[in-house]
């Protein structure tokens, strides 16, 4: 299977990577060969073989709805680039 | 060229958890922002998820409550999409294994009549944070104490063909999360969020056309309004030939007009895929009896024991369980009302055009069933006039007293039923009125006979005070009269 340059521009900028035009040839051909690695996995017959939600033979423990968490906003807003009124400043959003 | 409308909803009810889904922050509402915003919420390297048991219990009894299959095998999935208000960069949420599996609710309609809508599927998710565009400086502010929050999405078939319909399920979705406990059902502060999708097609047709979905939908009355917008919206599009975009719409119901949010053909790429941090939940038997023991009276079954219990017919019994708060002020009002009808009447009545004058709910109404059941019972005996009873009602909502026996006793409302003292005054009544009274015998027309019956009550209910018995005056004076 072969990836176009437009499926590269169009993953980049749904993962928000900034891609400059001349990495654009060596990352068509490195997908190109994953992809071509997952066209071999797509070979084997797994039409009786339920789809796999975890590596791991186990299941999910839960937990009690206690309260366990205490407020510790001064603590991680003191690494973050800009807060205001205990609010999280990002770059303006507009839809 | 006739259409046919179709109609599917989807709807967020936050469950009203102590705590988030997969962090023990708490949910409470209310609080400074980005207190209740743990380093799992935040999506601090290292953190890992552990999903809340209370979350899982209720979306099974919500599922039990739709009649829906439960999903033994639950499996998260990561939604990637890129917003301030998501600290991962991806919403834990399910897709292909989702806790409540098809089901379906009956809603009666106005006329009447049933209406069967399917449930797809209900699966469970975190909320997301809140954005605030006020301006800080040119910036936007982030609240993230509501990211994680526990969701359940609720997705129906396109089983509705017109606003009533979709409005009247809404209504039924909203008054059984509720009657659940699992939901709290404030649609104003975002608790259970409506969005809906529409499209047309020719009438008859097997083809759906092309869907747009509509969201921001706070109220019932703005649900109503805006799929009667949309509708209309495509019916002009598609009558002049062109073609509809499948699109997210916000409708603003103060201006009742809608805009395109993003257009689904390029945004809609979310790149699903399991979530390695989170394994599979199994829900077993004993889960599910646990959370089918918790289940309590659901709007439907209260619906048939009001009818049976207190002889109500189809329409008030419905009014009256919708809304498990109504019901229960109702049932109070009855216990101490005598007459069940006659309580079913005045909650209906005087009560419910009281609260929606003012804009109140039950739980903040300024008097209790009790009360206004020890009226009711008032009104059952003959104690006071049905006038009388408003001036009661008007006292108690006031505060005037909280008894209604004191108010009618204070305000002289008794009425009195000695049947004795109540024909002395007809005499006196009719004796003064000689003219009336000849006129009334000459008649023999029996409509404009009881119209003019009428003419006698004034004097005489001025002539009791407003305390006789306007029944056995009628009464007294059919006979005094024929005489």
């Amino acid at each position: 299977m072969t990836i176009s340059r437009e499926d590269i521009e169009k993953v980049a900028v749904l993962a928000r990577i900034r891609l400059d035009e001349e990495q654009i040839p060596a990352l068509e051909n490195d997908l190109g060969n994953i992809l071509s690695l997952v066209d071999q996995l797509s070979a084997a017959d797994t039409d009786n073989v339920e789809p796999l939600a975890h590596p791991l033979d186990a299941v999910q423990r839960l937990r009690a709805d206690q309260v366990t968490e205490t407020n510790q906003r001064e603590a991680f807003q003191a690494i973050a680039p800009a807060t205001e009124d205990g609010l999280y400043l990002v770059p303006r959003v507009i839809e | 060229m006739q259409w046919d409308i179709v109609i599917g909803l989807e709807i967020h009810a936050q469950l009203a958890t102590k705590t988030k889904i997969f962090s023990g922050s708490s949910t409470a509402f209310g609080a400074e922002p980005n207190t209740q915003a743990s380093a799992v919420d935040l999506a601090m390297p290292g953190t890992l998820p552990v999903p809340n048991e209370q979350a899982f219990r209720y979306a099974v009894m919500f599922g039990l409550a739709v009649n829906a299959e439960i999903g033994r095998r639950s499996v998260f999935d990561r939604k990637n999409y890129f917003y301030p208000d998501l600290p991962k960069g991806y919403q834990t949420t399910q897709l292909d294994h989702p806790i409540v599996g098809p089901g379906f609710v009956d809603v009666d309609l106005a006329d009447g009549s049933s209406k069967r809508v399917r449930i797809h599927h209900a699966h469970l998710e975190e909320d997301a944070g809140k954005s605030l565009h006020e301006d800080f400086h040119g910036m936007t502010g982030i609240d993230l104490n509501r990211a994680g929050t526990p969701l359940i999405e609720i997705v129906t078939e396109p089983d509705m063909n017109s606003a009533e319909e979709a409005v009247a399920f809404a209504k039924k979705l909203h008054s059984l999360v509720s009657s659940l406990g699992i939901c709290d059902g404030d649609m104003s502060q975002g608790s259970l969020r409506f969005d809906v999708n529409i499209s047309l097609k020719p009438k008859g047709s097997d083809t759906l056309g092309t869907r747009t979905e509509t969201k921001n939908l706070n109220s019932f009355r703005f649900m109503e309004q805006a799929i009667a917008h949309e509708v209309e919206r495509q019916m002009d599009i598609l009558e002049d030939g062109g073609r509809i975009i499948q699109e997210t719409r916000l409708y603003n119901g103060d201006r009742d007009e809608s805009r395109s949010m993003r257009s689904k053909e390029e945004a809609n790429d979310y790149r699903y895929f399991p979530c390695p941090d989170l394994l599979p939940v199994v829900i077993d038997d004993a889960f599910i009896e646990s959370a089918r023991d918790l289940l309590p009276e659901l709007p439907d079954e209260r619906k048939a024991r009001f009818k049976e219990q207190y002889g109500l017919n189809d329409y008030d019994a419905r009014l009256l369980s919708d809304d498990a708060r109504m019901a229960a002020f109702f049932e109070e009002t009855a216990s101490h009302g005598k007459d069940a009808k006659l309580a079913a009447n005045w909650v209906l009545g005087e009560f419910s055009a009281r609260l929606n004058a003012e804009d109140k709910s039950v739980a903040q109404a300024p008097i209790s069933g009790t009360q206004l059941g020890q009226l009711v019972a008032r009104i059952a005996d003959n104690t006071v006039s049905s006038s009388g009873a408003k001036k009661v009602f008007e006292a108690l909502w006031n505060g005037d007293s909280n008894n209604a026996d004191a108010i009618i006793e204070a305000q002289g409302l008794k009425q009195v039923s000695d049947t004795g003292a109540l024909e002395q005054m007809v005499d006196e009544v009719l004796a003064g009125m000689p003219d009336q009274v000849a006129q009334y015998q000459q008649e023999t027309d029996p409509k404009k006979q009881k119209k003019m019956l009428g003419g006698f009550m004034g004097p005489l209910m001025k002539a009791s005070k407003g305390q006789g018995n306007p029944k056995l005056f009628t009464e007294i004076l059919l006979i005094k009269l024929s005489d």
